[in-house]
Parts: C-alpha cells; sequence; structure tokens
C-alpha cells in the first residue's frame, strides 16, 4: 500500500547563471544535458525574464517549466532554476549563502573576480552545490575547505 | 581571513584575459584569440616537454576561450595529463576541463575513467573528491558502468572523510538518475539510511538528497528513514538558535538540512507509529510556534530562512491531509502573509493557500481570506502575484461565493495583462458552468466574456455556451434574447457574431414574436456584421440563414437574395461558394418537409467532459486542476458535432484520432465520414490474437448497447461511448483514474495501431481516447487493447477485449413478411445457418427482449412471424469488402424457460458468430 500512495520524481537544480545587467555570463553550471545551443538561448531567455523585474517584484519567476529563483547583487543576476514545486525561500537563501561565501573568498568580491579566477569559482560551487543538490550549507566548513585547497600546489 | 588576488597563480591567464577585455570590438577579440589559440597549438605541438604549469595554464586559457563562445578542437589530450598529476591545481584544472568540454571519444573516456579510477583509491581526500565531482557533473553511461559499483563502499566505509562522503553521495545520486539500472543499493541500503544520524551535518545534508530520490523509487526499502528523518528533525527544531553553530544560519538553526528533512518525508504517508508520528506533530507545532515569534534579527536572512522551513511544513501538513488542527493553523498563518510587506511572502502564501484550499480540512478557512484575495488582484504591482491571486480564487470558489469570484474576476479582465488572459478566461468559463445555479447567469457570463476577451476566448469556450444551450431547453429563449442584444453593439466580437448566428439559427423563432426582434431584424442585424468577419464565421452565418428559412418562411426571399448575390454564389471562397450554391438550391427545390428534417433543430450533445476543463488541464500541464473540481465538474454537454471529420483527413486504416470540430456547426456538412483504405486489407482489425489473462468480462454486455462502463477496478474505471455508421465506427474510451494520486507512463496498445493517449492521468482524473474502427471483412475475434501505466511504484497490466462486435456494423432491414420468408428460404445452404438452444439467463420479458434486438443493430420486423411470441429480425452487415444480410428468428419459450436462436446469412461465419454472441445475452 505504501508504494501507491507515492509519486516517484527527482528534484534538482537544472542549472545556477551569474549574469551583469548587460546579459554576459559570469558562470553558468549546467545540472542537465543541453546542447550548446539550447544554453546560449536559455541564457538570453534567463536575462530577459530576469532584467525586467524591479525590486517591489517577487525574486521567483515561472520560466518554461520551471522556475528561476533570482537575486540581484550590484550589478551581477544570481539565478537558480528549479523545479516549480521546489522551495522558493530555501533556494533564494542558497543563493545568498554562496555569494557570502564568495564575498569572504575573495575578499570583497566584485565582478572582476569571476572573471579572472573564473577556475575558482566552479570549485567554490563544486562545494556547494553538486549535482544539482546542496551539499555543503556551512560557511565556516567551505570556505575552510577552500582555503585548505589554496594552500595546495 | 586571507582574500585571493586577481588571477593569481597563473599570470600568463591574467594577462591573456586582460588582453581580452580591453580588445575595442569584436574582430580585435576574435583576431587576439586566433593569436592565442596559434601560440598554444604551436606549444602542444613543440619538441620541448611542456612543464606542468604550463601546460595547466595553456588548458585553462583554452576553458576561457571556451567559455567565451568560441570552439575548442584541440588540448584534450592536454586536460587528460593533467589528470595524472600529482599536483593539486593542474589536476583541478584538468578535471574542469573535463567537465565543461564533454567529450564522447571513446579513448579519451577510457583515460579519464582511468585517471578517475587512480584518484579514487589514491586514500587522498582532495583527489577523491575532485575524481568524485568530476563524474557527478559529467555523469555519463561509461562512467556509471565504471564506478557505480564503488562510489557505494566509498560512501559507507568507516574511515571515509566526511568531505568525500558529502561528494560520494551526491556522486552516485547523479548516476542514480542517469543509468538507474547500474545502481544497485542492495546491501548498502540500510548503512545509507543511518546516514541520517550521521555526526557531520554536512553529510546528512548530503545524503539525504539520495536517500529523498532512492526512497521515491523504492519507499519500502528506505521506509526505515521516516523514523531517523523524524527524529533528526525534532533535534534540529528544539535547538537553540547557537546550538548547531555551523549550521545556524541568521539565527536559525539548518534551515536547509529541515526543508531536506520535510520535504523526504513528503515521500511518505503519515509514520504509522503513534509515538513517531506526535513526536513529528510536535515539530510541526513547534514550527508553527515560532513563525509567531517575534524575529531574532531584523535581516530578511533570518526572516527568509525561517519561513522556508514554515513554507516546507506547511507543504508536509497538506501532504498529509490528515490533521485538521494543523491545517487551520497553516491557513491562518499564510493569512497573515497575505497582507505582509514582503513581496515574496505575498505571493508564496497565495500559492501555498491554492493547496490548502482543496482539503476539506482548509477550505472554508481559507475562503475567510476572499477579500483579501481580490484586493490583491486588484493592487498587485507584479503580475505573477496577480496570477496566484487569480489561482487562488479559482481554488477557492464553490457554490456560495462563485457569484461573487466571477465578477471579480471579469472586471479585472477588462485590465488584466495579456500573459494571462486566455488562461483567465478559461477559469471564469469553468466556474460559471460549474456553479451555475441558473443558467442565465451563465449565459451572461459567457457573453460579458466574449465581450471583453473576445479575442482570448478560445473555441472550447463558445462551443460550450453552445452546447448548454443547445442542451437545456430553460435557457433556450433567455439565451437568443441576451445574443441577440449584445450583437447590437456597433462593434461586437467575431465569437459573439458566431455565438449569435449559431444561436439565433436554432432558437430566434423563441423571440421572434417581439417585432424588435423580428425574423427580418434578426437577419439584417447578423447581415450587418457579415462583411467583417473571416470565412469560418461566414460560412456558419450561412448556415444560420438557411436555418432562417426553414424557422421563417417569411425572410426566403430576403435570404435567398443574399445568397444569390455575386459576392456569394462567386465568391473566390470554395467552401462560401459551395454553401451559397446549395443552400440556395436546397431553399427553391426541398419542400417544406424535407427542408424542415434536413434543418432541424440540433440534438442535445451527449455527455461528457467539459472541453475547456480539458483545455485548462493542458495548458497548466499535469497537476494543475485539482482532484476536487474534476470529480463535481458536471459532465454534460459534448464536443459540438457537425462537419468535425470531413473525408480522408481523419483516419486511415483501422484506427485514427479524432480531429478538431471545425467551425461548421450546424452539421450540414456532416456526411457519412469517409475513410482512407485500409493499407492491409484481409482480416479485420489486422491479426487478432487471444492471449491468456485477457478481460473479457464486459465484453459480452456490449453487443446489444455500445456505451458503459467496460472495465472497473479499485485504481481505474473505463467507459466506453461508440457509435456506429456503414461500416465505420468510432469509439471513445474514457480512462479515469479513481485514485488520488497520478497513473504515469499510462500507454494503451490495440493490436491495430492506435494515437497514443495522454501519458499521465491525474488523480481523480480522467483521460479520453478516440478510436476509429473500420470493418473491412466480417470477424470472430475482437481487438484486443493492453494497457500499461504505472501507478506510485507498481506497473499496472490490463488486457482488455475491446466490445467490437460483427453486429455494430448492422445496418437495419425493414420487410415484409413475404420477404422475409423468401429470404430466409434463399438461404437454406447448411453451413449458412446457425442455430442454437439454450437456457434463458435472464427473466423473459417482452420489452427487455426487444430492447436487446434492437440494440443488435438489426430491424424488428412486426407481425411477420406467425407465432406473436417469436421475434424475427432482418439486417445487413456492412463491411468494406462485402455486405452481408442476415436474418434471425428468436424463438422463446416460457415455459421450459429456454430459447431458441436461428440465424441464416449469407456468409457462414457470420451466421456462426451471431449466433455465438447472441446466445449469452438472453
Amino acid at each position: 500500500v505504501l508504494s501507491l500512495t507515492l509519486q516517484p520524481r527527482c528534484k534538482i537544480i537544472r542549472f545556477i547563471l551569474i549574469q551583469n545587467r548587460a546579459g554576459k555570463t559570469r558562470l553558468a553550471k549546467w545540472y542537465m544535458q543541453f546542447d550548446d545551443d539550447e544554453k546560449q538561448k536559455l541564457i538570453e531567455e534567463v536575462h530577459a525574464v530576469v532584467t525586467v523585474r524591479d525590486a517591489k517584484h517577487t525574486n521567483f519567476v515561472e520560466f518554461r517549466n520551471f522556475k528561476i529563483i533570482y537575486r540581484r547583487y550590484a550589478g551581477l543576476y544570481f539565478c537558480i532554476c528549479v523545479d516549480v514545486t521546489d522551495n522558493n525561500l530555501a533556494y533564494l537563501e542558497a543563493i545568498h549563502n554562496f555569494v557570502e561565501v564568495l564575498n569572504e573568498y575573495f575578499h570583497n568580491v566584485c565582478e572582476l573576480d569571476l572573471v579572472f579566477n573564473f577556475y575558482k569559482v566552479y570549485t567554490v560551487v563544486d562545494e556547494m552545490f553538486l549535482a544539482g543538490e546542496i551539499r555543503e550549507t556551512s560557511q565556516t566548513k567551505v570556505l575552510k575547505q577552500l582555503l585548505m585547497l589554496q594552500s595546495l600546489e | 581571513m586571507p582574500a585571493v588576488s586577481k588571477g593569481d597563480g597563473m599570470r600568463g591567464l591574467a594577462v591573456f584575459i586582460s588582453d581580452i577585455r580591453n580588445c575595442k570590438s569584436k574582430e580585435a577579440e576574435i583576431k587576439r584569440i586566433n593569436k592565442e589559440l596559434a601560440n598554444i597549438r604551436s606549444k602542444f605541438k613543440g619538441d620541448k616537454a611542456l612543464d606542468g604549469y604550463s601546460k595547466k595554464k595553456y588548458v585553462c586559457k583554452l576553458l576561457f576561450i571556451f567559455l567565451l563562445g568560441h570552439d575548442i578542437d584541440f588540448g584534450h589530450m592536454e586536460a587528460v595529463n593533467l589528470l595524472s598529476s600529482n599536483k593539486y591545481t593542474e589536476k583541478q584544472i584538468g578535471y574542469l576541463f573535463i567537465s565543461v568540454l564533454v567529450n564522447s571519444n571513446s579513448e579519451l573516456i577510457r583515460l579519464i575513467n582511468n585517471a578517475i579510477k587512480n584518484d579514487l583509491s589514491s586514500r587522498n581526500p582532495t583527489f577523491m573528491c575532485l575524481a568524485l565531482h568530476c563524474i557527478a557533473n559529467v555523469g555519463s553511461r561509461e562512467m556509471a558502468e565504471a564506478f557505480a559499483g564503488e562510489i557505494p563502499r566509498i560512501l559507507v566505509a568507516g574511515d571515509t572523510m566526511d568531505s568525500v562522503k558529502q561528494s560520494a553521495a551526491l556522486c552516485l545520486l547523479r548516476l542514480y538518475k542517469t543509468s538507474p539500472d547500474l545502481v544497485l543499493m542492495g546491501e548498502w541500503t540500510s548503512r545509507v539510511v543511518h546516514l541520517l544520524n550521521d555526526q557531520h551535518m554536512g553529510v546528512v545534508t548530503a545524503a539525504i538528497s539520495l536517500i529523498t530520490c532512492l526512497s521515491q523509487k523504492n519507499p519500502d526499502e528506505f521506509k526505515t528513514c521516516v523514523s531517523l528523518a523524524v527524529s533528526r528533525l525534532s533535534r534540529i527544531v528544539s535547538s537553540a538558535s547557537t546550538d548547531l553553530q555551523d549550521y545556524t544560519y541568521y539565527f536559525v538553526p539548518a534551515p536547509w538540512l529541515s526543508c531536506k528533512l520535510l520535504r523526504l518525508l513528503q515521500c511518505y504517508p503519515p509514520p504509522e507509529d503513534g509515538a513517531v508520528k506526535g513526536r513529528l506533530v510536535e515539530c510541526l507545532e513547534t514550527i508553527l510556534n515560532k513563525a509567531q515569534e517575534p524575529p531574532k534579527s531584523k535581516k530578511v536572512q533570518h526572516s527568509n530562512a525561517k519561513n522556508a522551513i514554515l513554507f516546507e511544513a506547511i507543504s508536509l501538513i497538506i501532504h498529509y491531509d490528515s490533521e485538521p488542527n494543523l491545517l487551520v493553523r497553516a491557513c491562518n498563518q499564510l493569512g497573515q502573509f497575505l497582507q505582509h510587506r514582503e513581496t515574496n511572502l505575498r505571493y508564496l502564501a497565495l500559492e501555498s493557500m491554492c493547496t490548502l484550499a482543496s482539503s476539506e480540512f482548509s477550505h472554508e478557512a481559507v475562503k475567510t481570506h476572499i477579500e483579501t484575495v481580490i484586493n490583491a488582484l486588484k493592487t498587485e504591482r507584479d503580475v505573477s502575484v496577480r496570477q496566484r491571486a487569480a489561482d487562488l480564487l479559482y481554488a477557492m470558489c464553490d457554490r456560495s461565493n462563485a457569484k461573487q469570484i466571477v465578477a471579480e474576476m471579469l472586471s479585472y479582465l477588462e485590465t488584466a495583462d495579456y500573459s494571462i488572459r486566455e488562461e483567465m478566461v478559461l477559469k471564469v468559463a469553468i466556474l460559471a458552468e460549474k456553479y451555475a445555479v441558473d443558467y442565465s447567469w451563465y449565459v451572461d457570463t459567457i457573453l460579458n466574456l466574449i465581450r471583453i476577451a473576445g479575442d482570448y476566448v478560445s473555441e472550447e469556450v463558445w462551443y460550450r455556451v453552445i452546447q448548454i444551450v443547445i442542451n437545456r431547453d430553460d435557457v433556450q429563449g433567455y439565451a437568443a434574447k441576451t445574443v441577440f442584444e449584445a450583437l447590437q453593439a456597433p462593434a461586437c466580437h467575431e465569437n459573439m457574431v458566431k455565438v449569435g448566428g449559431y444561436i439565433l439559427g436554432e432558437f430566434g423563432n423563441l423571440i421572434a414574436g417581439d417585432p424588435r426582434s423580428s425574423p427580418l431584424v434578426q437577419f439584417n442585424l447578423l447581415h450587418s456584421k457579415f462583411h467583417l468577419c473571416s470565412v469560418p464565421t461566414r460560412a456558419l452565418l450561412l448556415s444560420a440563414y438557411i436555418k432562417f428559412i426553414n424557422l421563417f418562411p417569411e425572410t426566403k426571399s430576403t435570404i435567398q437574395e443574399v445568397l444569390r448575390s455575386d459576392s456569394q454564389i462567386r465568391n473566390s471562397d470554395v467552401e462560401l461558394q459551395q454553401r451559397a450554391v446549395e443552400y440556395l438550391k436546397l431553399s427553391s427545390i426541398a419542400s417544406t418537409d424535407v427542408l424542415a428534417t434536413v434543418l432541424e433543430e440540433m440534438p442535445p450533445f451527449p455527455e461528457r467532459e467539459s472541453s475547456i476543463l480539458a483545455k485548462l488541464k493542458k495548458k497548466k500541464g499535469p497537476g494543475a486542476v485539482s482532484v476536487n473540481e474534476l470529480e463535481e465538474g458536471k459532465r454534460e454537454g459534448g464536443e459540438l458535432n457537425g462537419g468535425g471529420e470531413r473525408g480522408g483527413d481523419s483516419s486511415t486504416s483501422a484506427v485514427g484520432s479524432t480531429p478538431s470540430p471545425s467551425a461548421d456547426l450546424l452539421g450540414l456538412r456532416a456526411g457519412p465520414p469517409v475513410t482512407a483504405a485500409a493499407p492491409s486489407a484481409g482480416s479485420l482489425l489486422v491479426d487478432v490474437f487471444s492471449e491468456a489473462g485477457v478481460n473479457d468480462d464486459g465484453f459480452l454486455r456490449f453487443v446489444c448497447k455500445n456505451n458503459g462502463v467496460l472495465f472497473e477496478n479499485q485504481l481505474l474505471q473505463i467507459g466506453i461511448k461508440s457509435e456506429y455508421r456503414q461500416n465505420l465506427g468510432r469509439m471513445y474510451l474514457f480512462y479515469g483514474n479513481k485514485t488520488s494520486v497520478q497513473f504515469v507512463t499510462f500507454t494503451t496498445t490495440l493490436n491495430v495501431q492506435a494515437k497514443p493517449v495522454e501519458p499521465l492521468i491525474e488523480g481523480g482524473a480522467q483521460v479520453q481516447q478516440v478510436i476509429n474502427i473500420e470493418c473491412l471483412t466480417d470477424f470472430s475475434d475482437a481487438p484486443l487493447l493492453n494497457i500499461k501505466f504505472r501507478y506510485g511504484g507498481a506497473l499496472q497490466n490490463l488486457t482488455l477485449k475491446l466490445p467490437v462486435t460483427i453486429n455494430k456494423f448492422f445496418q437495419p432491414t425493414e420487410m415484409a413478411s413475404h420477404d422475409f420468408f423468401q429470404r430466409w428460404k434463399q438461404l437454406s445452404l447448411p453451413q449458412q445457418e446457425a442455430q442454437k438452444i439454450f437456457k434463458a439467463n435472464h427473466a423473459m420479458d417482452t420489452e427487455v427482449l426487444k430492447a436487446k434486438l434492437l440494440g443488435l443493430g438489426m430491424a424488428l420486423l412486426e407481425n411477420v412471424d406467425p407465432n406473436p411470441e417469436n421475434f424475427v429480425c432482418a439486417g445487413v452487415i456492412q463491411t468494406k469488402a462485402q455486405q452481408v444480410g442476415s436474418l434471425l428468428r428468436l424463438e422463446p419459450n416460457a415455459q421450459a424457460q429456454m430459447y431458441r436462436l436461428t440465424v441464416r446469412s449469407s456468409k457462414d461465419t457470420v451466421s456462426k458468430r451471431l449466433c455465438e454472441l447472441l446466445a449469452e445475452q438472453f
């Protein structure tokens, strides 16, 4: 009887995007298979959807069959694409948690840090999100690990 | 904490990135990139072996170039070489390159897998994590094959570092998603579940995602996770805001882990163990209580984290739908959020209340917020919030507040955003129909809808109002009057003209007594719109005109005049021209009787699920329509018939699917549907075979009737409606989900071709499948329908005989006594006759017998048999190949409670089959 009351479905983050206001991608992390054209299209669509919204709007926007949870920091938009039934506020704060880690790691992070250290940003992402799921949420733990890696040659 | 300086580590890379940023034009950038690519290529090809650092730097530059959007066609081998470096930074760049530029080159995959293998067995946690992250990022089949066996071992090994466990858990999750067949938990299950007890919160955070996914697929094997999750949650919820140190976020203990725990619990029904359940209810109460406490911080991060848990808890409460107290508390909490200054919270409260509205325990509590929600619909700045408000109004609507809600939605429609108008229109139409107490209100609402948002009124909506008006004679006069008034507006929407044309064509006579709406006034009003309309509407109007000629002979000459004008009879559109010509001819040569028969009022439409509801479901996707409304949804009216399926375009061979009805509602064009020739002429419906386990309980009940329930068990109900004409038939199969859980991967296969059915049936919902049938030649075996779907985890498989029997293709033949016996004698070859003597299974009631014989499809001939107790019937079976004349005689013997049945046909197989079928019926 137990098995009959379930709706089997695994939900994950579909992608994480960091874009600036002009639409330049500063990070694109994909957790689903997309081909390059699709990725480009998604990047453009997300930019179009998110940049027209103002501060009075919600931080959530329906996007195709999914939703984008986003937050703007100065000129950068941090966007996470999740399933429509996923927890909006949990992902909104996951973005903030991630941004605080970046800020600490890069010491007042700015857009240029993400450009010049793009390969390190991937490491930060993988510490905090993996396989489309939240991997680690403790800032202390993540930063400790990042500094340890930093000290390695 | 020391910060990272710009581009530290690789100076050359930083210089290159600066150069690119300084490029003034796209051309300059491309030039710089090409120069760099040439440089890197020469380095890679050079005689001098590159050191690790240079290799890393160049691979990283290539990666940067790729991320700028340029193709990279070399460097993969160098990246793979980096994997075997024993320096972290070099390895990291190698793995990153592989993860971003996945390449299915088999040669490389082998090398990559080899490197991963080495790192996994290195016992160096940093290297292990790099390798695991690479697998998790790429997640290819080849990697699953290579590592799916190894990773569970790493995950549960006692000596594995915490960070490696975290990565291993999620890596396994990724492999399970891409290749579930390769990930066999088996012996590891219990140890994986017990990771919920791990001391390290990060390990729990990662492992719970894996456990959630696995328990969705194998709930029974993982059900011990429920009590573990409850106790973990309980410890977090009851901890003080600083207890969890690293895992406290803005004074909220472990918000993400709490959410994940609550989500895992949503995979299961409420715990059966009373103690566990009590503990869980306590947790949920604590979470609700905390929402009322003063915030520990003014920061939005604090309230967001707290509310993330609260909303997840409410989702669980709704999922259980069994604790009235909690449901009402949840509703009150959300009610407070409806007026919160944070737009996010207002949005989420509206969204969450939508699901609460469908619970019987909280529906009334939700309704108390109607004014706030209406206000939100009117004043919210963000369209997505207004959309949620509209959704909630729709969800909370019932008979008590339908008029208010529909009125508010209509007035909102006047200014609604274009993006949501169509959906709003559908919702208004559905609510108006569902909660109509008097149908004049319904008609008013739909006509208002067309007036306000005509462009967004889809075909389904205006078809539906016509269906309902046709099927209810108490509203026809009112509808005619209202639509007549609506047409007076100088600019009225084309959809209004369509409805007007149709309704006045059918029921204009009901208002013709009033001189202000005399037949000619009606006609002139309609015709004044004619020239502004599109071709389909004009076609409809022409049909309305010919109906007018029948309803009001006094309009005949005026209308004939119009039909005769060059703009009609020589219209460049073939359809319009043909109608004008045919209607003109019809009106001039047909007698009043013929005209009255041809142009008779439309018969009521067959009862069916509202096509609008179907449309809304399609628009919103599965899950958008709640179970409740489907159960309540009226099942009357039906798709408009008429010229929908015309020759050729509908079906090929035995099975096809229905095209949507055209605008030709009057049904004048509906000739017999012509079906294209079957490619495999031969036996009917291709190869029909019988297999063990075929369920034919329902089959025989359909020999003498066409509609009913074919099959029903505790999960599924299959209803059938069918109609036959000549050698053609159409069968509607209705698959009703009797449970509250969706059926997924729902497929049906017929041992002939069938159009696929919707693969998913929501709980409580019904989907329809149409099968077009052509009888090619006579047959004995019925087509088999195989139905497969997943309900919860379990695969359901069912094979049914479709009740298509040879007698469905009977054309009744009336004949006199003399003719009957003459033909009876002509069919005197022994093999042409089949006879059965059998015991009565049912009471021998004459009227019932007559009804059954009529249902058989033959003509029941009176005064033919000298013995009035006997029944004789005649009919011709229409197949594509031939016609088979059949005669039947049924002789009841009331004393013996026996029948003798004799069938004679021009074809022996038919006699035999008819006899078999009928022997079971009486």
